[in-house]
């Protein structure tokens, strides 16, 4: 039972990497530290055991990864997936700081790995965890666990008493427990609240039903709307989110990464009326599977049927449920539930528009097509090679980014502007300070270990003063 | 009708008659979300001859199965473990086929079901065997002589005759090889083939692989052994125990070709090639058949098949008490106890022979043939 009645330096709400980088560095630094995660202990992690790698700036080749990675280039990919809504200062010291995540990791005893297959060909740009999010987190705990950090499974933070920009105490439910824990220094590292649809439905109405979240169930919003409404200032818009088109197919929660489809760029697309809403082949899929979940979020009833056909199926990852397969595109339309006729017209005026060209699957290449409205920029080639393939689609949500807004420092900002006198935050609970809408593979692992690092310096710098 | 539709129906005859068991069908469909997912390639040999795969037909997962090491990273590493609706498990899984495998391929046809108790059906041998061998020595030879001491060229065989050690051992010896090239075999024609004519490149990666345990290097950083975190405690001991083996039957065949080519007859004096090797074989088998006893004992038992672990430890107590009476047997060859000590070594040796081809002693033998086959068809990718 852990000691309820003393007062720790440190609390850490939320039990992610972004948290543990958080507990550790303060453990480091000096501080006492208490740490609450909302799950179980095989489900510990929260969205980081879902994940596989981080964007990190690097001059030159390392073990891991190739080439380099500058800022300018780091900033330039960050700043077109966002359009622009990012914060270019804190979006720029996260960049430089992403340099040392890596070593940071590894001096938790986390491995990293060159990557391999199925990576989205990301060698260059991201540093890969060996087994995935989970070893990850598990060496973390292991670190944690190392250092004297109190690591609480099972645990809830139900609410935290505030003051003035003052946090001062939290009520929490310990395995079912009621119980409160006094701290001096607060970093609230718990997530989005992506998991709760209640309040998705606020935004999305009825389309909110069909979402899928990808990730952990435990992702309810509940210090971020507690915090919120205790006057910290408020970042991001509510209804972005980082989203993916998942498998139609998938659980509604916690299917993970492998129930994401990348057959998009080598498909045609329809929604529910067997229309095409988007251009499937804009780019190179690392910088284009981000969006689509969004995509398919706004399409009626939030579904989409992906159509392919014998020549495409080996250009992509398989799927974990074996796609609808038939030797004609009608019987596949049936499969799937989605107009015959319809898709047979779609598919006919599809191939008519497709241009000559040389296929080539890693690269944006000259297969386009030619006066159809959305077009496809690249690898289209005519469907016409039975048997024919699809999958149905539906948005996997990871995680949203109505947040908490932070300072350089992690340091919570207050709705009149003032910074917060010991509250931080890091992880996706700040990710909308920079991610005003969009995504970059591998940036969530940058943004908690980055603001992990400094929040849990800066709680402990608090509490030292 | 031709003779490769002649194999086709043969091949679908064998397909419809094939009622796949429970773990056969759980690891497709794991595999299914493994080879979506991909997080473990930089395990061990499993994942990346998953990666190359699309369609898992039983001889696929059979490979895959004896490829396996056991070493538990990917479950410790997996986002989709026990409690997720997903509940993979792979080593717990492939435990499971690498058993139904031993027994599917098993010689002679229905010695099989030799595998479904194993572990007591390899306690049981062991004791019918040391009691044969007592009372055997006792009936062949004078009683007296088990409990008074024996010195000098020949005291062995006084308690056991050199005939009965070479007929018993000799012949159960021979025919574990027999079953075992049988099983090898089958083996590899109901997992179609080994990926190609032979080779030298590969062969020798897959020699390397088996005798340096490779892929329970984790990588580099090691297995998760007892819990998530990182160690070699079992690759290590299992090597203990393996050379330790090697030893020991290099011990034995060095001394039979002491007795039958030069006529230099036992017991041989402690410093003697025979004796060194069976000393320092015998330390080794106990250290490491005790470290991997610990080992089982400690580990989280999550990835864990509950159900095969009775044959697992019977095999590691035989293996022990095989070393350790050996160890004895040495020390007290000079006094009245060898008579005893000969009489039980020599029955746990026995049964030792005859489980062979019936226990996990056969893992050697597929793990080996699953690594040549790994290690071509990487060439051939």
């Amino acid at each position: 039972m852990p000691d309820f009645a003393r007062i720790y330096d440190v609390l850490v709400v939320g039990g992610g990497n972004a948290a543990l980088c958080a507990a550790i560095t303060a453990r480091r630094a000096g501080a006492s530290v208490i740490l609450c995660e909302a799950s179980p202990p095989p489900l510990r992690g929260g969205n980081s055991r879902h994940t596989r790698n981080l964007r990190a700036l690097h001059p030159g080749p390392t073990q891991v990864l190739t080439d380099s990675y500058l800022e300018e280039e780091y900033w330039d990919d960050l700043n077109r997936v966002t359009g622009g809504k990012t914060n270019e200062d804190l979006a720029r010291m996260c960049i430089r700081a992403s340099q040392h995540a890596p070593d940071f990791l590894a001096s938790c005893g986390v491995v990293f790995q060159p990557s391999l297959s199925g990576t989205l060909s990301l060698s260059r740009t991201n540093a890969f965890f060996l087994g995935g999010g989970k070893a990850l987190v598990n060496a973390l705990y292991r670190e944690a666990a190392k250092l004297g950090i109190v690591a609480l499974t099972d645990t809830e933070v139900q609410h935290i008493q505030v003051e003035d920009g003052h946090a001062t105490e939290a009520i929490i439910s310990h395995c079912g427990f009621p119980q409160r824990i006094r701290f001096k220094a607060l970093v609230a590292a718990c997530g989005g609240f992506q998991a709760n649809r209640n309040w998705l439905r606020e935004y999305w109405g009825d389309a909110a039903d069909n979402f899928q979240i990808r990730g952990t169930p435990y992702a309810q919003g509940v210090v971020l709307k507690d915090l919120l409404a205790q006057g910290v200032q408020e970042v991001g818009d509510p209804t972005q989110f980082h989203a993916v088109a998942n498998d139609a197919r998938a659980p509604m929660e916690d299917g993970g990464l492998a129930m994401r489809l990348d057959c998009v760029p080598f498909s045609l697309v329809v929604n529910r009326n067997v229309e095409r809403f988007y251009d499937e082949g804009e780019d190179v899929w690392p910088k284009r599977y981000a969006i689509w979940g969004r995509l398919i979020a706004q399409q009626p009833d939030q579904i989409a049927l992906a159509v392919t056909d014998s020549k495409a199926v080996m250009n992509f990852l398989p799927s974990v449920y074996p796609p609808y397969k038939a030797n004609s595109i009608a019987e596949i339309a049936a499969m799937a539930g989605f107009d015959t006729g319809k898709l047979e017209q779609v598919v006919a005026a599809f191939n008519a528009a497709v241009r000559p060209g040389t296929f080539k699957p890693m690269v944006p290449d000259d297969c386009t097509t030619e006066g159809l409205v959305p077009p496809k920029s690249h690898w289209a080639r005519r469907i016409d090679t039975p048997p024919y393939y699809a999958y149905p689609l539906r948005p996997g949500i990871t995680f949203t980014f109505l947040g908490l807004k932070v300072n350089e420092k992690a340091r919570v900002l207050m709705a009149d502007g003032k910074p917060s006198a010991n509250m931080f935050a890091s992880g996706e609970i700040m990710s909308g300070n920079i991610l005003g809408q969009g995504y970059l593979a591998g940036f969530g692992m940058t943004l908690g270990t980055v603001f992990g690092r400094l929040a849990g310096e800066e709680a402990a710098r608090h509490v030292r003063n | 009708m031709s003779a490769t539709e002649m194999s086709k129906l043969d091949l679908l005859l064998q397909e419809a008659t094939q009622i796949e068991s429970d773990a056969y069908q759980d690891a497709r469909r794991q595999m299914a979300v493994c080879n979506a997912c991909r997080y473990c390639e930089g395990y061990c040999a499993v994942f990346p001859a998953m990666a190359a795969r699309r369609e898992f037909e039983k001889a696929d997962l059979t490979h895959l199965a004896n490829l396996c090491h056991n070493c538990k990273g990917c479950f410790h590493a997996c986002q989709y473990a026990p409690p997720h609706a997903f509940g993979i498990n792979i080593p717990a899984t492939f435990a499971e086929i690498r058993q139904e495998s031993y027994a599917e391929y098993a010689w002679p046809a229905g010695a099989g079901t030799l595998f479904a108790r194993n572990g007591t059906l390899v306690a049981g041998l062991a004791t019918l065997f040391v009691m044969l061998a007592l009372v055997l020595s006792v009936a062949i030879k004078d009683p007296a002589v088990l409990f008074s001491a024996q010195t000098g060229t020949g005291a062995f065989f006084r308690i056991i005759p050199l005939w009965l050690i070479n007929l018993l051992a000799g012949g159960s010896f021979l025919f574990a090889i027999l079953a075992m090239t049988m099983g090898a075999i089958r083996y590899i024609r109901g997992t179609g083939g080994l990926g190609g004519s032979f080779q030298p490149a590969p062969a020798a990666e897959a020699a390397v692989d088996v005798l340096t345990l490779r892929n329970l290097g984790g990588g580099g950083h090691g297995c998760n052994d007892l819990d998530d975190s990182f160690a070699q405690h079992r690759r290590w001991l299992h090597q203990a125990m393996f050379y330790g083996f090697l030893l020991c039957f290099a011990a034995t065949t060095t001394g039979a070709i002491y007795h039958h080519v030069f006529g230099w007859y036992s017991p041989h004096a402690f410093l003697s090639l025979p004796v060194q090797l069976g000393t320092w074989g015998g330390v080794l088998l106990c250290i490491g058949t005790a470290g991997l006893v610990w080992v089982k004992t400690v580990t989280d038992p999550a990835p864990v098949a509950r159900r095969l672990m009775g044959g697992e430890y019977a095999l590691l107590f035989l293996l022990f008490l095989i070393g350790a009476t050996g160890l004895l047997l040495l020390a007290v060859r000079h006094t009245g106890a060898m008579g005893l000590m000969l009489a039980l070594h020599f029955g746990l040796v026995l049964a030792l022979f005859v489980t062979l081809p019936y226990s996990k002693m056969v893992h050697g033998i597929y793990r080996s043939l699953a690594l040549l086959r790994n290690a071509r068809e990487k060439r051939a990718a």
